[in-house]
């Protein structure tokens, strides 16, 4: 099993296609939704987690391409350096996807990989620079 | 009506009788025994915060060189200390900015340098004297071969303080750290129901000489803070609703540990420092007590503005600190999420080191030699231009 974790970009036209239904079906691929903003009158963009073997994965990827519509797959990821971390949560105001987030009972940071977007938008915001990017 | 002398309190420290609670677990105590039966119990409450605190620096005095110098230029690490005072004394403001990396590294970054033991380069610029002839000097200095190197705080420990949001279209880079567009989001920094002003709300324990713990070392309460505003409006608690009573504060920079005071960077805003703050509040009578118990619920702020460049932004909303920290409120029928910037996990661990360090009889507690003003207005900067008029 393999993972890769992508954005595709719908232009305003192909918001509608049933595109995840094709890739399950046809490519016996996990999909896991991380974050979808989409409006049928404008253009889409959806960051999903893909699972499955590398074969199907690549056949995926042309088929999306094949829709005409774009992607771009993640390579980076973010590292927190949990031991440098103060645990103010600046970040947390910057996050859009919930990765980070401190637990209302013990106030520590938690940051969930899986569901980070790679924005990159922590870096900059932690006053300790305990956040970066590593490709 | 309970009644107890600081002789007293410290009697019981020494003898290892005290009983101590953080400012946390006093508030399930008095809820449980009430407050009478929890003044004749509890001795003293430890409070604390940890938050970015601009307005912080150090004194540093270098040892004389020889052939020695008037120092009247300095920089650390390229950092510009103020070197306006005798021959080699200087001060390093945490916010000042290296002239070399800009805010990436500065005063506060110098601070940290120095408590961690590194070496940082010195270099002073002179006009020359017959008795100071040196006019130039380089050379690297550390906290083991300089004479005295204090914090000296001017303000700390904000009592209180506003939470921002930001109306406009454009992201906003501030002290209270990015402020997304359209109220994306909104951020406070206050340890609340644990911070050591809103704890003693009205200076009856917290005064001039008051030993705290600062920065991991101890250190005390030289004077009000600036901008001490004790005059700011407060609820029925007695409790200020916006920024009130600042201290200034001073401690052994050669004492400090780095867990407790950080430098840190605002992006496009500037730099700053985490102190960690410890303040011991002893429980002389029940009205103390019944201060301390305190919650988040009860902590009043305003949300404002920060889009609005101008002193006077509009306060959005009034809010309590349990709002806030649940990670949403309502902005004009919105959901919109919060996010603290002062760390509430170390001010609880700052709390708890205290409390330890009191049991053991390694902290004492001092009584005030003088209380802070409750009185004091606040005066504003009017642009007057260059003729004075
Ligand atoms: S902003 Fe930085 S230091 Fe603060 S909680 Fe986030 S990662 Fe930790
Ligand atoms: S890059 Fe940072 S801010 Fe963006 S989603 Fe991941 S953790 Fe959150």
């Amino acid at each position: 099993m393999n993972k890769i974790k992508i954005c595709l970009y719908f232009p305003p036209n192909k918001v509608t296609v049933p595109l995840s239904y094709h890739l399950i079906k046809n490519f016996d691929l996990q999909l896991n939704i991380l974050h979808a903003d989409i409006d049928l009158a404008k253009t889409g963009k959806l960051i999903m987690d893909v699972l499955g073997e590398k074969k199907n994965i690549e056949k995926g990827l042309k088929f999306i391409e094949q829709q005409g519509i774009k992607y771009k797959i993640f390579n980076k990821t973010i590292i927190w350096q949990e031991d440098k971390c103060i645990h103010c949560g600046a970040c947390t105001a910057v996050c859009p996807s919930g990765a980070l987030k401190l637990g209302t009972i013990d106030c520590m940071l938690t940051f969930d990989k899986e569901e980070c977007l790679v924005c990159e938008l922590c870096i900059k915001s932690c006053p300790l620079n305990v956040m970066s990017v590593a490709f | 009506m309970i009644k107890k002398s600081f002789e007293e309190i410290n009697e019981k420290i020494k003898k290892g009788k005290a009983v101590i609670v953080t400012a946390d677990e006093i508030i399930d105590l008095v809820a449980e025994k009430g407050i009478k039966k929890a003044a004749q119990e509890v001795d003293v409450v430890t409070t604390a915060t940890f938050g970015p605190m601009c307005s912080s620096g150090a004194f540093l005095n270098f040892g004389h060189s020889d052939p020695p110098i008037k120092m009247s230029k300095v920089w650390l690490n390229d950092v510009p200390a103020y070197a306006g005072i005798a021959a080699v004394d200087a001060y390093i403001g945490a916010t000042e900015l290296s002239e070399t990396k800009g805010m990436e590294y500065g005063g506060a970054h110098v601070i940290e340098d120095l408590i961690k033991g590194k070496n940082v380069k010195l270099h002073a610029k002179s006009y020359g004297t017959d008795c100071y002839p040196l006019k130039e000097i380089t050379t690297f200095i550390n906290k083991k071969n300089i004479n005295q190197a204090f914090l000296f705080n001017p303000r700390n420990a904000y009592q209180n303080y506003a939470a921002a949001t930001n109306s406009s279209d454009k992201t906003l880079y501030t002290y209270m750290g990015t402020l997304l567009p359209d109220y994306g989001n909104v951020t406070y920094s206050t340890s609340g129901q644990l911070s050591p002003l809103l704890n003693d709300p009205e200076y009856r324990t917290i005064g001039i000489g008051t030993r705290i713990f600062i920065g991991g070392a101890q250190g005390y309460v030289a004077w009000e803070g600036t901008q001490h505003n004790p005059e700011q409006n407060r609820g029925t608690n007695k409790v200020p609703i916006g920024a009130a009573g600042t201290l200034t504060l001073i401690g052994d920079l050669k004492q400090m540990n780095t867990n407790f005071i950080r430098a840190a960077v605002y992006e496009k805003y500037g730099i700053s420092i985490f102190i960690g703050i410890g303040i011991p509040i002893p429980i002389l009578d029940e009205d103390i007590l019944e201060k301390t118990a305190i919650k988040d619920s009860q902590i009043f702020t305003n949300v404002y503005d920060y889009s609005v460049q101008s002193r006077k932004r509009p306060a959005i909303r009034s809010v309590s600190y349990e709002e806030l920290r649940s990670g949403t409120i309502k902005l004009n029928n919105k959901k919109v999420s919060t996010a603290p910037l002062s760390s509430l996990k170390v001010a609880r661990e700052i709390a708890q080191i205290l409390k330890k360090q009191i049991a053991k009889g390694d902290f004492v507690l001092t009584q005030p030699v003088a209380h802070l003003p409750l009185k004091n207005k606040m005066n504003t900067l009017d642009i007057r231009g260059g003729k004075d008029e």
